[in-house]
């Protein structure tokens, strides 16, 4: 599972290419855009995990080559980067492949007492969606509680739940499932 | 098996259009009719007024109102053997060789000031005999809700049941606009689809309408404020308020059968638990307690219960408590999944959304016996509404057109889908009836 476009978006912004990519695109940074992206706007949906990486890479050299010089959160090749937790039907129990990114994030939160996060849970389409907006706040949680266990504050920390009401991909397939059940770290403006 | 002509309904539908510019016109479509359907003849009313045409065509909105139900078949208007407007001019002969049991005449006079007088006659043709018989006087705007209570007469002087044309099933739409924002409403319509009103436009989701028992007021979720928050919002005036808006969680709202408390959902202690609130003091209390997630309440309608979903047994399933609290008790156990119920009017059956091997239908339960019946004919449904007269559940589901609404008599002989032009609809919420 790759960044989601938002996080890439971000990080082609840090990079100095946003303006040349983003013509036409005219708000940023807010949650809107993140709807908008789930949305027929930003039509980066498709690439891969690599054809991301390798944007990354190419905007980082950009900036003059070498090691990535800006903010350690937009650094493309780091795990700060990765802000989407993703989970198993039904499930709210974070997966070991996860860990990484859930603990970066922590000890990001721990050593910058002023930054702070939304959790956003999500859940996909199956079931009722009132049971959804439950299980989402569930997954939601899973992460808030081992960010506070790895010593971020519960002050840096909200959650809210969604549910299956803002799915990241429409359609009706396990693949859409998949990318739909999810946890979304979202960074309050810095 | 049959499928209705778009024909008529298209029509009445773009005349709503031009009167209220409203995107999310629901449209009927009949997937399934009933072999067993009875016979009848609705003749078109006749018309006395100015204009060319009457104001709203009585036959159709009855004849289509009897379809619905999958109890009538209306005959076709080309195939009417003569046009009668009343009881004399009836020859009862024409009608038997026709082969229908029922006839229905009428007569719609324009009258000073924008108001009307519909008059009505229904006969038994084999019989030779008036059934129902009635002259109602009506103000303009109230005539196509006089069209369906004409038909509620019919339905219930022929089937000994009360129809439930002339109520609203409220829902929510969901799209995107041409900027590329989702666009979420809260819409009121007539049970029939027709004459949709917004009671509400947001930018965040909007979900979980519910009806309070006398039909003036709908409680919702709303996360306008950035997290879910309940709202009840009174439906002529839109005059509405936030009854609850903590930290977590603030959804599932159902109205107690006195209109004086909502059960909801609140998520304030660090996890889902049912909640009653008084909405005169403004009160909560506690009325689940357990670590995993109990939502979607909803009251019995003697009151004295609360049926829930909770997957303290592991997976989601179907539970009921005291009204007050107390130790809930398992009710479904047959499927992967069980929840959202919704009890029938009569409180002998419950709705709800069934899992089983990765398909999740509407079925219904019988309260007395336990035994569970598949309802629905999809696999991605949810969000079961009964009609007050406890004939139809409407429910969302998904077709090849995306998401739309589906409405199934509750013996499974008669389905229907409702969808809108463009966009999602869903969670759907049939009125009580409205006196």
């Amino acid at each position: 599972m790759g960044p989601s476009p938002y996080t890439l978006l971000r990080s082609l912004l840090a990079a100095g290419l946003a303006f040349a990519l983003l013509t036409g695109c005219e708000t940023m940074g807010g949650r809107e855009d993140d709807a908008a992206a789930g949305g027929a706007t930003v039509e980066d949906r498709g690439l891969t995990a690599d054809e991301m990486a390798a944007e990354g890479a190419s905007a980082g050299a950009m900036t003059g080559g070498g090691a990535f010089q800006g903010h350690p959160l937009d650094d493309p090749a780091g795990p700060l980067s990765q802000r989407t937790i993703y989970f198993d039907f039904d499930r709210a129990e974070i997966k070991n492949e996860y860990r990484d990114i859930v603990d970066a994030h922590a000890a990001y939160l721990a050593r910058n007492a002023g930054a702070s996060v939304t959790l956003e849970g999500h859940t996909d389409e199956r079931g009722s969606r009132e049971y959804n907006l439950a299980l989402g706040e569930q997954r939601a949680q899973a992460v808030q509680r081992v960010m506070e266990l790895l010593g971020a504050s519960p002050s840096q920390l909200r959650v809210v739940s969604y549910g299956e009401e803002q799915p990241a991909e429409f359609g009706h397939t396990e693949e859409a499932w998949a990318a739909n059940r999810r946890v979304e770290i979202i960074y309050k403006s810095r | 098996m049959f499928h209705r002509p778009r024909g008529p309904l298209t029509a009445i539908i773009l005349l709503c259009l031009a009167w209220t510019p409203v995107q999310a016109v629901l449209t009927v479509k009949i997937t399934q009719g009933t072999e067993g359907a009875l016979p009848i003849a609705v003749v078109p009313f006749q018309w006395q007024g100015a204009t060319a045409v009457p104001p709203q065509r009585f036959h159709a909105i009855i004849g289509d109102d009897l379809r619905r139900s999958g109890r009538f078949r209306p005959v076709a208007e080309g195939d009417l053997p003569a046009r009668p407007h009343q009881g004399s001019e009836v020859d009862f002969g024409n009608w038997r060789k026709l082969g229908v049991d029922n006839l229905v005449v009428g007569r719609l006079e324009a009258q000073p000031g924008g108001r009307y007088r519909v008059e009505f006659q229904l006969f038994d043709v084999y019989k030779g005999v008036q059934l129902a018989g009635y002259s109602i006087p009506v103000e303009g705007g109230e005539l196509r809700r006089t069209a369906h209570h004409i038909s509620d007469i019919i339905y219930q002087k022929l089937t000994g049941e009360r129809g439930a044309f002339a109520t609203y099933i409220a829902y929510v739409t969901e799209d995107v606009d041409p900027a590329g924002k989702r666009r979420y409403t809260l819409e009121v319509a007539d049970s029939d689809g027709a004459n949709p009103q917004t009671l509400l436009t947001s930018g965040r989701p909007i979900m979980s309408p519910a009806w309070s028992p006398d039909g003036s007021r709908l409680a919702y979720v709303s996360f306008e404020s950035g997290n879910s928050a309940v709202y009840v919002q009174r439906v002529k005036t839109g005059e509405r308020e936030q009854v609850s808006g903590f930290e977590g969680i603030n959804s599932a709202p159902a109205w107690s059968p006195d209109g004086r408390f909502l059960a909801l959902t609140l998520s304030r202690d660090g996890n889902p638990e049912i909640y009653t609130l008084a909405l005169d003091s403004g009160t909560f209390r506690r009325i689940t307690r357990h670590g995993a997630i109990d939502t979607e309440p909803n009251w019995s309608p003697d009151g004295r219960h609360i049926v829930f979903t909770s997957d303290r047994g592991g997976r989601a399933q179907v539970y009921r408590v005291a009204a007050g609290g107390g130790e809930p008790a398992r009710l479904t156990f047959e499927g992967d999944y069980n929840a959202r119920p919704r009890y029938s009017p009569d409180g002998e059956r419950l709705a709800m959304v069934h899992g089983l091997k990765g398909a999740y239908h509407v079925a219904i339960m019988d309260m007395a016996t336990g035994s569970l019946r598949i309802l629905s004919d999809s696999s991605l449904d949810e969000t079961p509404s009964f009609a007050p007269n406890g004939s139809m559940v409407i429910y969302a589901t998904n077709d090849a057109s995306g998401a739309v609404l589906a409405a199934v008599s509750v013996d499974g002989r008669t389905r229907q889908r409702l969808s809108v032009q463009q966009g999602r609809v869903r969670e759907p919420a049939w009125s009580p009836f409205i006196e």
